[in-house]
């Protein structure tokens, strides 16, 4: 029993000091500009208009329509192609499979920034830097970490159904759409979930493409360069990073099962 | 090679593929097949990997920008790398964050794993909170750290001032702007949580009876029992989580760029890069600057090189244990 309430005393304050962090942004966000500048923790009066006030001086819709188009294209085209890619990786046998998931695994642990200056030579010379294009169209030949771990899932299903389904002839297409992809739902649901918040959370990518183009500008973006013109102004920055923060948690909510599984799903089980 | 899409009657599951009497057609309709699922996945790795590689060691033996072509300059740019300060100070931060931010998020892991591994019920909502963190997107949180951690007025220190502490300057002081980032970086342990929590659950209770029998205590268990177990996790977590840290940026020039109270534009950091005194000024922060602010893009490519021999070598650690990382049918 004593036990009992000491893990519990422990997680509480735990997750008081997880929270923290938020519990002071919502405060602050109800501020006036002047009192958000003092020590007071408390709002002395309540200005939810800072939440307006920030809608009127940034481009806010502008930057969450170009996130949502980055986050929501990406995932779209990433699962088209790796998704293929991953059940030959996973379930074909052929010349090369072993040397290929090798080089997957290189891509994936290859950081972002080595790469980047002949990529971004290349999509200049195509003419589309200035977009988030250069982060989207990629992704229509398959993202390393997403296949990686839609192969993981993949090798999972035992081999007697995908044989099955060829004895029934199947072709390998229809085994993969009609028989593998139904029972790989939640490991697609964590691969899409996963892409979807890394295009969303991205601030490398669009710093790299977008930061002379403000119109291309994602939220990210928008918020890291959100300042008055003389003083950063703490109450209505505080709005805009939970304004930033909730569609995120929202999506976590409404998937929280799903997402889970996928963060064990990453850790490599032996 | 092998053959799983044959159908071939009263072949064994499992028995040896018969590819030497496979006729040649059908053998060439089976490589279109796995070409048609894998062509665009290797089509990518050339583009993406394969070729920016390639250009990336040519273009550090030359000199260029945006506009003007790239021009040989043999190992100018390589030699400059034993000279240049910035690179010394970025390589020492960057080490400074792998040394001390992947053994921190590894133990922040490891202590709320193992907590709410003890959980029989209730650890839904403890998770989650632990969790939520983790998703915040990376500007929004390191915005909402250089806020908490305001020297002055913010929380933190009003905090500290009611018992009596005098907070430091976090953010905007260079001995502790990097553990002020360590902190940020333990709010977001919740991922690695996750999986570590999902590796102790895994581990059999029995061996724990086991241990308990024999007369082992709570600390014996976890070095006997657990550690060993949870083993495969904590390699693959030290490698990403190394790799992460090489390419640690965004918290970095967010942190910095706020810190500084500094207006910049185009998401800029170029001026606040570093700031305080170039103590955020990480590797892969000085790559881009060097590249796309200074317009150095030949350096920027000999940092390019040197980063991934970096990175590969970590990566090495972790395919050297490729059976047991990549599971079983390998």
């Amino acid at each position: 029993m004593l036990l009992f309430v000491a893990r519990h005393s422990v997680a509480i304050a735990l997750s008081l000091m997880f929270l923290t962090p938020v519990f002071f942004l919502v405060l602050t966000s109800f501020m006036t500009a002047n009192q958000s500048l003092t020590s007071n923790l408390w709002p002395t009066s309540w200005h939810p208009e800072n939440y307006v006030e920030v809608f009127a001086r940034t481009p806010l819709p502008r930057y969450l329509l170009n996130t949502t188009v980055y986050a929501v294209l990406a995932t779209l085209f990433m699962l088209l192609a790796s998704v293929p890619a991953a059940y030959a990786l996973a379930k074909l046998r052929w010349h090369g499979r072993s040397l290929t998931l090798v080089a997957i695994v290189c891509m994936m642990m290859l950081p972002p920034q080595v790469t980047t200056v002949p990529l971004y030579l290349m999509w200049a010379d195509w003419g589309l830097t200035g977009s988030l294009w250069p982060l989207i169209l990629p992704m229509l030949l398959g993202d390393a970490f997403s296949i990686f771990l839609l192969r993981q899932f993949l090798v999972t299903i035992p081999d007697e159904y995908l044989d099955a389904a060829r004895v029934d002839g199947c072709g390998e297409w229809g085994t993969l759409v009609r028989v593998v992809l139904p029972m790989a739902r939640p490991g697609v649901a964590a691969a899409a979930m996963f892409q979807f918040f890394y295009a969303w959370n991205d601030y490398y990518g669009p710093l790299l493409y977008t930061s002379e183009n403000e119109s291309a500008w994602t939220l990210s973006l928008g918020l890291a360069s959100f300042r008055s013109l003389h003083a950063v102004q703490w109450n209505l920055l505080t709005a805009a990073t939970l304004l930033t923060m909730l569609p995120v948690v929202l999506v976590f909510f409404f998937a929280q099962k799903a997402f889970v599984q996928g963060v064990t799903l990453t850790g490599v089980k032996g | 090679m092998a053959v799983s899409t044959v159908r071939a009657p009263g072949r064994l599951p499992g028995a040896p593929p018969a590819r030497r009497t496979m006729p040649r057609r059908v053998r060439l309709r089976r490589n279109l097949t796995v070409l048609s699922f894998i062509a665009p996945a290797l089509v990518g790795l050339a583009l993406f990997l394969g070729y920016p590689l390639l250009a990336s060691v040519y273009f550090s033996f030359t000199k260029f920008d945006l506009v003007n072509p790239p021009e040989w300059v043999g190992l100018r740019n390589w030699a400059f790398l034993r000279d240049d300060p910035n690179v010394r100070t970025a390589a020492a931060n960057t080490l400074w964050l792998v040394v001390v931010m992947v053994p921190a998020r590894m133990l922040g892991a490891m202590c709320t794993g193992l907590l709410l591994a003890r959980f029989r019920s209730g650890a839904g909502i403890y998770r989650t909170l632990f969790y939520l963190p983790a998703l915040a997107p990376p500007v929004a949180a390191t915005l909402a750290f250089v806020f908490m951690f305001k020297p002055g007025t913010g929380p933190v220190n009003t905090m500290l001032a009611t018992v009596g502490i005098e907070g430091p300057l976090w953010f905007n002081s260079p001995e502790w702007a990097k553990p002020s980032l360590v902190l940020l970086a333990l709010w977001g342990v919740g991922d690695l949580m996750i999986i570590f929590l999902a590796a102790l659950l895994d581990v059999p209770k029995q061996l724990y009876e086991a241990a308990a029998l024999d007369g082992a205590n709570a600390w014996q268990q976890f070095r006997a029992v657990t550690l060993p177990a949870i083993s495969p996790v904590l390699l693959f977590a030290a490698v990403t989580g190394v790799i992460q840290t090489l390419q640690y940026f965004t918290q970095a020039a967010v942190a910095a760029s706020v810190a500084s109270g500094q207006a910049t534009t185009g998401g800029g950091i170029s001026s606040t890069f570093g700031y305080p005194e170039k103590s955020t000024f990480t590797y892969p922060l000085w790559l881009y600057v060097a590249g796309f602010r200074y317009g150095a893009l030949g350096y920027a490519n000999v940092l390019a090189v040197v980063l991934f021999l970096v990175a590969i070598a970590v990566t090495a650690i972790l395919l050297r244990r490729f059976r047991a990382f990549l599971g079983s049918d390998q």
